[in-house]
């Protein structure tokens, strides 16, 4: 009796006490979901050949989400942000953006760098109606019909990048262009950019030059350009190809016979690419920590990256950060967690102005608006300090009138 | 004058353009011509070693801050890594035979790519043209870069080299023979492992110095290796396998075609050399020179 007892009674607490265990461990678990933090997600690709960027990006996310837990977090809970690698693989992408949505149970989602990667995980984020915000160089993801209400894209988009800069340089540099370009979507979309702006400035394309992305040497391409003698090169070479087209622009001895012009020009690129490859060449900029003397939220963002992590940010590490930023700032204004409260509230309050001035969302498409720079790598030894290697001749303001009308892209 | 509409001064001078191209083509594929032609091994890392030599090159620059130095030392160094790798990695596997020693190769390059990243860190590094060099020549119309030149020449001196050392020597004798007939070789006498050791570290010497080389031309990075090894070997089976002066010819043709294409049609300036190869393939499998064993 006394036996059967007490094994029954342990028995039962045993079973019981799982139960607690494990009943509460639930509850616990999902306390830490709705109760405690704000999950955010954010997939960019940390290996790879993007890494550099991925990397100054997904740190600016982290520092954004270190600032705004500091001054309390939001709506009274600590902001978490999740960070996975893409392996700039949309496969790899997309699988991490669903193990994010479904396991981790974030609540948003950032990142996206590689335009095709992005893609993939912006498939992922509609379906399960999260806000996402891309931080990619993408024309197709705020049109029909990859875009959504759900989705936003904080990064400057091949259309915008070349109209602005191509106005700029019919107007400062020259008229008779020759366009080099990757012969992918990115190039063609930058070559259909200049050429249409090129027609309304009174300029002209005179020549064009497709080459396979990812070519290691130039130098085959080169003397058809000397031949046409233009005014104005326009090297449209993302990634790797920016250093070994400008290096072998450089040793061929173009520099000495027209203006060159780099679309969009990274601090890293022109790091490993040397001062003798990217002096004297105009370059598009999204970004430049050198903004920290004119505008004061590129300051703040500038030094307190840098004193983080050692260096300064450069354009994607803006992107991080703003978008993250952004995610953050709708939370608050829309005081939910709802996805489409906050798309609603970011859509309805759509200015706002976190590291290079005032920038604003449309809200047809949900695409943001920003100014870019115009930079130039200045000459071997006269960089400033180890990071000081642009000088900032222009500033380009944003303006809806450079980028395809919502109309243009299917959205009525 | 013109010629599809391209004027006639632009032709000659991507024709110029194409010679300088050829040559680096001929650089790149002299190392995996020499070991796949003595050792039968297709060394899948010989573009990674084409990167050590870069990134050694960067660091042994920033040390002494003399390109001559590290054009000396850095593929000495990488030859030393790549006698290690063959003693240690590949010996115990040629007796087993198949393909095994090429898988080695190849997860050696995996290896030595992620290595690359731990010690030299994810971004590209930077790498001047020695100031001797830099400057250019002009040349009708378009200027052909100083150092270009110097690449050109260098590369004819290593071929010259090296086809002295396996002619006239008595090491490039025993190299032929033990191609030729290994067993033979050996009940004469001759001790091959250590010739089969010195014969890959050549190759990695090779792939290192076209590394150091390149470095002031193209981006100096982890992956710099992979495009390289895959233009390497369309030269190395266009010459023929394991004929260096197949490699030779292979690569200055390959130089020219994949220079004038780009010219007339810069879109498929890089898939011309798939197409040259595949011809070659069709009408002379085995290469223009090829044969197996050397220098014929």
């Amino acid at each position: 009796m006394k036996t059967l007892g007490r094994r029954k009674f342990l028995k039962w607490l045993g079973a019981a006490g799982a139960g607690v265990v494990m009943s509460r461990s639930r509850y616990g678990h999902v306390a830490a979901q709705t109760r405690d933090t704000i999950k955010i997600g954010f997939v960019a690709s940390l290996t790879g050949g993007f890494s550099v960027f991925a990397s100054d990006a997904a740190r600016s996310a982290v520092l954004a989400v270190e600032q705004v837990n500091a001054k309390g977090g939001l709506l009274g809970k600590k902001v978490e942000l999740l960070v996975r690698d893409d392996q700039l693989n949309p496969r790899v992408g997309a699988q991490k953006a669903r193990e994010l949505i479904e396991n981790d149970r974030v609540q948003f989602m950032g990142g996206g760098l590689a335009a095709h990667v992005q893609m993939a995980m912006n498939e992922q984020t509609k379906k399960a109606n999260m806000l996402f915000i891309s931080c990619s160089m993408s024309d197709e993801i705020t049109a029909k019909p990859d875009g959504s209400r759900l989705t936003f894209h904080e990064g400057l988009n091949p259309t915008i990048v070349a109209r602005s800069i191509a106005g700029w340089v019919a107007q400062n540099l020259g008229k008779r262009w020759w366009v080099l370009y990757a012969d992918y979507a990115w190039g063609k979309q930058l070559l259909a950019g200049f050429s249409r702006v090129a027609e309304q400035k009174g300029a002209a394309v005179i020549g064009s030059t497709p080459y396979p992305l990812g070519s290691s040497d130039f130098s085959g391409y080169l003397p058809r350009i000397q031949g046409a003698k233009p005014e104005v090169l326009l090297v449209a070479s993302p990634g790797v190809d920016t250093e070994n087209s400008l290096k072998a622009i450089t040793s061929f001895g173009l520099k000495k016979e027209m203006k060159v012009v780099h679309p969009v020009l990274l601090l890293s690129s022109t790091k490993a690419g040397g001062a003798e490859a990217f002096a004297g060449v105009y370059a598009g900029a999204g970004f430049y920590w050198g903004l920290k003397d004119k505008i004061p939220s590129a300051k703040h963002y500038v030094e307190t990256y840098w004193a983080k992590y050692g260096q300064p940010p450069d354009i994607y590490g803006g992107y991080g950060y703003g978008s993250v930023l952004e995610i953050m700032r709708g939370i608050e204004l829309a005081k939910s967690l709802d996805s489409e409260a906050v798309a609603n509230a970011l859509r309805a309050n759509p200015t706002y102005d976190h590291y290079k001035g005032k920038q604003w969302w449309r809200t047809c498409d949900n695409k943001s608006f920003q100014d870019q720079l115009i930079v130039k790598p200045r000459d071997p030894g006269k960089n400033e300090g180890e990071w000081g290697l642009f000088e900032i001749i222009s500033t380009i303001k944003a303006d809806e009138a450079v980028e395809r009308t919502c109309a243009e892209k299917g959205w009525a | 004058m013109t010629l599809f509409d391209v004027p006639l001064m632009v032709i000659v001078s991507q024709a110029v353009i194409g010679i300088a191209l050829g040559m680096i083509y001929v650089l790149l594929a002299l190392g995996l011509s020499l070991v796949f032609g003595l050792l039968g091994v297709v060394n899948f890392a010989h573009g990674s070693f084409y990167m050590l030599g870069a990134c050694m090159a960067f660091s042994l620059v920033t040390v002494t801050n003399s390109f001559w130095l590290c054009l000396l030392f850095a593929p000495l160094l990488i030859g030393v890594l790549g006698f290690g790798a063959e003693r240690t990695l590949l010996r115990p596997l040629y007796a087993r035979g198949g393909d095994d020693p090429m898988l080695l190769t190849f997860g050696l390059s995996l290896v030595f790519i992620e290595a690359a990243r731990l010690i030299w860190g994810n971004a590209a590094l930077p790498f001047e043209t020695p100031t001797l060099l830099s400057g250019s020549v002009k040349m009708g119309m378009t200027y052909l870069p100083t150092y270009r030149i110097f690449v050109i020449v260098i590369t004819a001196v290593i071929v010259g080299v090296l086809w002295v050392v396996l002619r006239g020597t008595n090491f490039g004798l025993i190299v032929r023979a033990g191609t030729n007939d290994p067993l033979m070789v050996r009940a004469l006498g001759v001790d091959l492992g250590n010739v089969w050791s010195w014969v890959f570290a050549s190759g990695c010497v090779l792939a290192a110095l076209a590394g150091v080389l390149a470095a002031p031309m193209r981006r100096v990075f982890a992956e710099m290796g992979l495009t390289i090894i895959i233009e390497s070997f369309v030269v190395v089976v266009v010459g023929g396998m394991g004929s260096l002066s197949g490699a030779l010819v292979a690569g200055l043709l390959i130089g020219e075609v994949a220079s004038l294409t780009a010219l007339f049609a810069p879109k498929m300036a890089d898939i011309v050399i798939f197409i040259v190869m595949a011809v070659v393939l069709m009408l002379r499998p085995r290469g223009l020179l090829g044969e197996p064993g050397l220098m014929e």
